[in-house]
């Protein structure tokens, strides 16, 4: 089982991410949970929401406290909160930024990817400039990095779970994953 | 046809399978996804069914009762005060064999505020004549509507689904959803012998004298002892149908336990995990959930537990003055008819997130210890 | 216990509480129960003072005002003798007598 942690503002989207990235993962042929940390959200606060990706049916029902993976959507949030936290070692940290990789230090514990997604959105003109929809570049990227999903299931995912504009998240999330190196 | 959707969602599509034709609601968090959804259902024409706006949760119920009584299939959902406030209604649903379902997501109660899973709640109505299903999953959430509507029709008792806040509510997960025709064969359109009728009027709900009242609960007591089996049986049914069991209890890996652990909604789930970590530890601990507290499995119980030497109940729920009420059931069943001891635990109260961890420890905690506890605080921050 | 005939003609034979359906229902309509009997107060109608208002007809709570040849009458079979009619009739035209006098 594989267990995603992401790290959004709220409004942002990072809960549909989290439902996005599992509705690629089940239109690959995976069983899926996917869920926000149980508050309440604020716009512009900090929060968490967490995708789970088996081949069996999951049956934990608690939160996530020790992720393989952590995403990052907004790279301010770094310096506020501990994305790391609870992150298994070996463990993968991918970031929507305009930085490479080796721009940021998390110790030699994490492997570290970067993807500016902002840029992939603005570009497809998902979402505003002032606030892009960063969640399907985000999943292309993460297709890439984990090996996880094909590419074809995201694109299955991206037309069940997204109700407008499917061409343009889906050559975001095509451009992401093309762009990011394993 | 599998697809993902979040254990409202698949509430809403219980009820939509099962073709209710009222729907009487008001929304509170965390249950509005729930009807918000049906409405849309509604009013996209997915669903012939009268979707009623009321003033309030004891206005639900009351749309659900009049409909009910006049023969058609009724459906709300609720949450936490919104169930408090539905209460006496709910006497009056079950006194009137009214198959009324209700959903109810578990939520704690306030002060102090709280939308998180919390079974104080739903049991507070334990004692209002409600069959009370206990959901684990989102499949079990829209599974158990259509059962609940098939099997109440038969007893004529309104059934409470109950499940737990966030963990289900807002889990987007797999739920393998039947297609229509399928349900269609398995739950016929509601036609009671008894209903509002004005081309065969009769009252309902006069003045009952002790002559006639002491036998109402006589036969309600009868349908719930009737219920278990229907239970079984609609459960085989169901299973032709989708594959997939229901029953009171679902025991798992119990039969050579030395402690069987009982629990019911979403920790359930995480408990059979647990369970599989500790048989790899060598440690020979099953999990026991209930599923269904009312009608009470007791002898289902038993014949699970039998041949055990611990039991440890954890309660997402207290009473006050005593401790954890599926501790306080299962008590009840077994005295008088095995020594078994048992350790009751709290555990997830307003939501606390209850890990594979704290479960572990709790099993552990009762293999280690000699003497039972009433009442054991997990984790409680003192 | 006795039989009880139904409205719709057909007859349910009841030999104890396990004919009884199993909540609060009649078993038919409630035509046979003549609550005439509880009263102790009886309306009367002056039909020379009654202009025709319907206002008893339409407050009396059984109701047990029924309209006959366009005026009201009262059902003494039901009637439980409120006397609300009375009360509100504005020409004072329902008269109280006192039952069993």
């Amino acid at each position: 089982m594989i267990e995603i942690r992401m790290h959004g503002r709220g409004g942002q989207g990072a809960v549909k991410a989290s439902m996005v990235l599992a509705e690629a993962a089940f239109q690959g042929g995976k069983y899926v949970q996917a869920f926000p940390r149980f508050g309440v959200e604020r716009r512009g606060a900090p929060v968490e929401a967490f995708t789970r990706i088996d081949d069996k049916p999951v049956q934990i029902r608690s939160q996530i406290y020790y992720p393989d993976g952590v995403i990052v959507l907004d790279p301010t949030l770094i310096e506020v909160v501990d994305v790391t936290k609870g992150l298994k070692k070996g463990g993968w940290i991918l970031i929507n930024s305009d930085k490479k990789p080796e721009d940021y230090d998390f110790g030699a514990d994490y492997e570290i990817h970067t993807i500016d997604a902002t840029k992939i959105a603005i570009e497809n003109n998902l979402g505003s400039r002032a606030a892009p929809i960063v969640n399907t570049a985000i999943v292309g990227a993460f297709a890439k990095i984990t090996g996880l999903v094909e590419m074809d299931a995201v694109e299955k995912g991206i037309d069940s779970a997204i109700p407008r504009m499917k061409e343009e998240n889906k050559k975001a999330a095509r451009q992401a994953y093309n762009y990011i190196h394993k | 046809m599998k697809m993902t959707m979040m254990g409202n969602y698949a509430a809403s599509w219980g009820a939509q399978l099962s073709r209710v034709q009222v729907i009487a609601a008001y929304p509170i968090t965390p249950q509005t996804l729930i009807v918000e959804k049906l409405s849309e259902i509604v009013a996209d024409g997915e669903l012939d069914a009268e979707f009623i706006k009321v003033e309030s949760e004891h206005s639900a119920m009351s749309g659900c009762i009049g409909a009910s009584a006049a023969g058609a299939r009724a459906y709300t959902a609720t949450s936490a005060q919104g169930l408090a406030l539905m209460h006496e209604m709910l006497h009056w649903a079950a006194l009137a064999r009214l198959p009324i379902v209700l959903t109810n997501v578990n939520r704690a109660m306030a002060p102090g505020w709280s939308i998180w899973a919390d079974q104080n709640d739903s049991l507070s109505q334990r004692d209002t004549g409600l069959m009370h299903i206990f959901a684990s999953s989102s499949q079990d959430i829209l599974d158990s509507t259509v059962l609940a509507y098939k099997i109440g029709e038969q007893v004529l008792l309104p059934t409470l689904i109950s499940f737990d806040a966030f963990f289900l509510s807002h889990t987007m997960e797999v739920v393998d959803m039947p297609p229509i025709e399928d349900v269609d064969k398995f739950l016929p359109p509601y036609n009671p012998e008894y209903k509002l009728d004005v081309n065969d009027p009769r009252s309902f709900g006069a003045l009952t004298s002790e002559e006639h009242y002491y036998e109402f609960r006589y036969k309600m007591q009868e349908a719930m002892d009737q219920a278990i089996n229907i239970i079984k049986k609609e459960g085989k049914e169901f299973e032709k149908l989708t594959g997939r069991y229901y029953d009171l209890i679902h025991p798992y890996r119990c039969e050579d336990a030395d402690l069987i652990l009982v629990t019911s909604g979403t920790i359930a789930e995480t408990t059979n995990v647990a369970v599989d970590e500790l048989r790899e530890e060598g440690k020979k601990v099953g999990n026991l959930k209930i599923r269904i507290i009312r009608p009470y499995p007791k002898q289902d119980i038993l014949n699970v537990i039998k041949n055990c030497k611990k039991i440890a109940v954890i309660d997402r729920n207290i009473s006050c003055g005593y401790h954890g009420i599926f501790a306080q059931e299962l008590k009840s069943a077994l005295y008088n008819e095995t020594n078994i001891p048992v350790w009751g635990y709290l555990a997830g109260i307003g939501g606390r997130d209850v890990k594979i961890e704290n479960i572990k420890e709790i099993a552990d905690d009762t293999l280690k210890s000699d003497k039972p506890e009433d009442l054991i605080w997990k984790g409680v921050k003192l | 216990m006795a039989i009880k005939f139904r409205t719709d003609g057909k007859e349910v034979k009841i030999t104890g509480e396990k004919d009884m359906p199993p909540m609060a229902a009649s078993l038919g309509l409630m035509t046979w129960n003549k609550t005439g009997s509880w009263r102790n107060l009886r309306p009367v109608i002056d039909y020379d003072k009654c202009i025709d208002c319907f206002i008893c007809w339409k407050f009396c709570p059984e109701p047990a005002i029924i309209i006959v040849d366009e005026r009201p009458v009262i059902d003494y079979d039901y009637c439980k003798g409120c006397m609300l009619c009375a009360e509100e009739c504005p020409k004072d035209a329902i008269i109280t007598e006192v039952e069993g006098k």
